[in-house]
């Protein structure tokens, strides 16, 4: 689109490291070769996903205006990006920031490329990447082009392969850590990069790094490699080394991370790394998607066999001088302060600054130096602001700034006694707000405003929770004032609901013949130790009344907790079965005609529905033996965690099982007059009117919830562990939502138009 | 001089009565009754973001915004796609898109009346680095263009051109009237071939 386009290259040519401007050419050569027809669609669309060139909602050329789907009549409607993705369909460009470490410089890139790439509005997302959106595919090799002259690369930002390598983002300055693991992170991602051994990957592979086992900011166990700095004695000397985890991930179902090794030692850890790559190309899945995670693989062989393989693939590398030439430099990470220590004076100071240092201001472990964090809204930055945080980072601290996994920035050493100016300066480009890390500070995935998967409006939800919040933020009880809001606009957990005390992901209900955007509710999840353990879902309550859920579920953890109970213990010890009592009226959705608002998003006026649906007389009456079945469903899926919280993981897991089933049978009230109750006619059945007609195929997953309950069938007299049982949970909970979706799109299909609505 | 991806921002009369929640309303029902011939996406919300750029309504040629960049709460013309003809023929192309959005939100029913823009002062940018560098030599090869345009737009009357001269920003100039102009007065100027 810009007509700057072609020029770019030349005028950059010295400035890109020669690899990185090759692998652009080659990727503007591939553009050109798709435009002409010469590229397969599929292959193209991997080519540029593996650049972090994405899609982006609507890029099918459809878009559902509130009153009918448009088709949007892009200029090149013949050429497409990837297999049902327009050309010129806006879309989406990930830029990776190992560690979430910049320098002004970069920032000062990423503003110009915000302005004039992007809609304005620079992303931070939760794994310390950043995204712009609105970005036409055309304009990718320059954008590129002037991030590589800075030394950044989008090269595996997205596609199967290394995402960002994320870090504790007060690695080098925090008193709690073992070491600082940013030379260890850069040399991971950088010996990884592109690497022979990671291109064959059936799904992506996230890593992350940590300073210390305690605290969250790094959530190795959600990750598919995560590494805690250890050190230990050996012949008197001090080693340093790795307490090494694999196979962890959120997405629909969540697995924690398991031990893989106590202690790796820093020599060893990037050939261990390379070995896990070999061992997860060769035996990961590759046909089913759902199932390709390397979770999946460390689960299925066990960690024992697991490990076996690694080191047997470990043994058989060929050296490498790449493992350890990073050790010989790892003092050139360290950072040089720009100020000299000193000390806040006892000055008295405004309320404002006074909150903002008790919210976004933490010691270093060097005497006299903060760290400070910029709280940014959603995630979200203007140009004008990232400008604006360059001059004050080179005014106060330098190249020591990083993105964090709360969707934040951080200035590191920052002189205490610059506090007060620093403030005063953030505040002027209107980055002074207090409350990182705060019930006030949402995390939010983009969810329906830009994402492909998006089912509810994430974003909107987390800006109405931020803004009621934020309001109430200095009356707040102190003990809600630090639980973690997460929300994510689907079940693939990007906005990490998993790992909040409350979080959400959105789904949606039929109701009296329209779509009715929800939000399930997710409590217990633990943010500390690394993320150390995961919620529970509590049931869907209609979008529009989750601000009623946070008041209702807080108020009460504020006049019933016992002395220091944290929300955690809280909600176990007065369970599930309270929690669901508590917000049973809430889920209630009144009339359309009685009160419509419940029947558009938070922030989007359109209504929430897939088409001008009418209601049939026929379809009515299958209708309410359907959508009874499926709630009797959700009701024993419930059940099974409370009693799985009861410690009957037996129990749990078998009636997660049978929950899936009557959602099976609930759905075959559509296709058959007689209903068995025997399960192998059901799951019978189910395959052939559901599964091979891909009928209840998901538009995005395909079939994955399907083959839950398939494996869970198969599976059904095996004994059931605490964390097999969890799992089958989470999986019946999702083939339930599965299941309530298939309906409403055979609701829709079927239910004749009368254009009254 | 290939000047394209022309900004044009014409600020608000009043800032403090503006509410940005209505635009989200405003901006989806445009796409609902396709009210011009760019083809419109979808609708972005920044409200929760200071002297942000607002609510966005996307487009494939230009985006639209009812936008607070520096706090100054005005309606930005974002033009994306390539426009034809001399620099004349580009900036009235690019000045029209921006009024006749200005005066449709004057007149939408949703606002009662309440969003007035002044044409009194425009601030046009050229959304590109490397065409249009922010430099004293660019302004000086496109003052007599400028001059040309405003010359026409105001009808005579006195004007001043500044230009921010900060190496980092995009090429920008501040136009302010002597007097004050309303949106239709200047759409009938734009009008006049």
């Amino acid at each position: 689109m810009k007509v700057s386009n072609g020029r770019w290259r030349e005028r950059l040519l010295d400035q890109m490291p020669p690899a990185l401007a090759r692998e652009i050419d080659v990727y503007e050569t591939e553009i050109e070769l798709r435009k002409q027809g010469k590229l397969d669609e599929k292959v193209f669309a991997e080519t540029r996903l593996r650049r972090g060139a994405y899609g982006q909602r609507y890029d099918n050329g459809q878009r559902h205006d509130g009153r009918q789907t448009r088709h949007l009549d892009y200029p090149s409607a013949g050429l497409t990006k990837g297999p049902n993705t327009l050309w010129d369909a806006p879309g989406m460009q990930r830029i990776k920031i190992p560690f979430g470490g910049l320098t002004t410089r970069q920032l000062d890139v990423l503003a110009d490329l915000t302005e004039e790439y992007s809609d304005g509005i620079a992303h931070v997302t939760t794994r310390q990447d950043f995204q712009l959106h609105f970005v036409h595919i055309d304009d990718t090799p320059s954008l590129m082009r002037r991030l590589a002259a800075v030394g950044i690369t989008t090269r595996e930002a997205c596609g199967n392969a290394v995402r960002n390598v994320t870090a504790c983002p007060y690695s080098g300055v925090c008193s709690d850590e073992t070491f600082d693991v940013t030379p260890y992170a850069h040399a991971c991602a950088r010996f990884l990069l592109g690497h022979p051994d990671t291109q064959d990957f059936g799904r992506k592979f996230k890593i992350a790094f940590s300073g210390c086992k305690h605290d969250a900011c790094a959530l190795t166990t959600i990750h598919d490699m995560g590494a805690i700095a250890a050190t230990r004695v050996e012949d008197g000397r001090v080693r340093r080394g790795f307490e090494l985890y694999v196979g962890g991930g959120l997405g629909s179902v969540p697995y924690q991370a398991k031990l893989f090794d106590a202690f790796v030692p820093e020599e060893e850890l990037l050939p261990i790394a390379q070995a896990i790559s070999r061992v997860f190309a060769r035996l990961g899945e590759k046909k089913n998607r759902a199932r390709a995670r390397i979770k999946f693989l460390v689960n299925n062989l066990g960690m024992e066999e697991f490990k076996r393989l690694i080191l047997e693939e470990r043994a058989s590398l060929p050296p490498d001088p790449t493992w350890t030439a990073h050790l010989d430099r790892l003092h050139a990470h360290e950072e040089t302060p720009l100020k000299p220590a000193s000390s806040l004076n006892g000055t008295a100071h405004s309320e404002g600054f006074r909150r903002w240092v008790e919210t976004n201001v933490r010691p270093q472990k060097q005497p006299g130096y903060v760290v400070v964090t910029v709280t940014l809204p959603l995630g979200d930055i203007t140009a004008g602001q990232l400008r604006g945080l360059v001059d004050i980072a080179r005014r106060f601290v330098n190249d020591t700034l990083r993105t964090t996994v709360e969707q934040n920035f951080v200035l590191r050493w920052v002189s205490e006694a610059d506090l007060p100016e620093m403030y005063a300066a953030l505040d002027r480009i209107g980055l002074g707000q207090s409350g990182a890390g705060t019930i006030v500070d949402v995390v939010a995935c983009p969810g329906t405003d830009t994402c492909k998967l998006g089912i509810a409006s994430s974003r909107g939800l987390a800006g109405e929770l931020r803004k009621r919040l934020a309001e109430q933020s200095v009356c707040l009880d102190r003990a809600i004032q630090d639980l973690r809001i997460k929300v994510s606009g689907c079940f693939n957990s990007c906005g990490q609901h998993h790992i909040a005390d409350i979080g959400f992901y959105g789904v949606s209900r039929h109701i009296g013949g329209y779509t009715v955007p929800h939000f399930q509710v997710i409590l217990g999840g633990q943010w500390t130790e690394n993320a150390g353990s995961y919620g529970l879902a509590m049931g869907a309550v209609p979008s529009k009344r989750i601000p009623e859920v946070v008041e209702r579920i807080t108020r009460r953890y504020v006049a019933e907790r016992r002395n220091g109970e944290s929300f955690q213990e809280f909600v176990k010890r007065i369970g599930k079965s309270e929690v669901k009592t508590m917000l049973d009226d809430l889920t209630h959705v009144p009339d359309h005609s009685v009160d419509a608002s419940f029947y558009s998003d938070w922030r989007d006026p359109r209504e929430f529905t897939t088409g001008d649906m009418g209601v049939g007389e026929c379809a009515g009456e299958v209708v309410s033996q359907v959508e009874f079945g499926l709630a009797a469903a959700e009701r024993e899926v419930f059940e099974a965690q409370v009693l799985l919280d009861r410690g009957d993981a037996q129990q749990a897991g078998h009636q997660a099982y049978v929950s899936m089933i009557h959602a099976a049978q609930a759905l075959l009230r559509t296709k058959m007059a007689e209903i068995t109750n025997d399960p192998d006619r059901i799951v019978n059945d189910f395959r052939t009117h559901f599964y091979d007609t891909e009928r209840f195929f998901d538009p995005f997953a395909g079939g994955k919830f399907a083959q839950y309950l398939f494996l869970a069938h198969q599976r059904a007299a095996s004994p059931y562990t605490p964390e097999s049982a969890h799992h089958r949970i989470e999986e019946a909970q999702l083939f339930i939502e599965a299941a309530y979706s298939c309906y409403g799109r055979m609701s829709t299909a079927t239910v004749p138009v009368d254009g009254s609505r | 001089m290939d000047i394209q991806h022309l900004n044009v921002k014409f600020f608000v009369e009043h800032p403090e009565v503006v509410d940005l929640d209505p635009f989200l309303t405003i901006f989806n029902r445009w796409i609902q009754e396709q009210v011009c011939d760019d083809l419109l996406i979808d609708v972005a919300d920044y409200r929760h973001v200071v002297a942000g750029p607002g609510v966005v309504l996307i487009g494939h040629q230009a985006n639209y915004s009812l936008d607070n960049t520096d706090n100054r709460s005005g309606f930005l013309y974002n033009r994306k796609a390539r426009l034809d003809g001399s620099v004349q023929d580009r900036l009235r192309q690019a000045v029209r898109s921006a009024l006749l959005a200005c005066r449709r939100l004057e007149e939408d029913p949703l606002l009662q009346g309440a969003l007035r823009f002044s044409g009194q002062e425009v601030r046009v940018l050229i959304n590109d680095r490397l065409i249009a560098p922010n430099t004293e030599a660019m302004l000086l090869a496109l003052q007599p263009e400028l001059h040309a345009f405003f010359d026409g737009l105001y009808g005579g009357a006195e004007y001043t051109i500044s230009h921010p001269s900060d190496p980092r920003e995009r090429f920008t100039v501040h136009v302010q009237a002597s007097a004050p102009f309303d949106i239709t007065t200047l759409l009938d100027a734009v009008n006049i071939p």
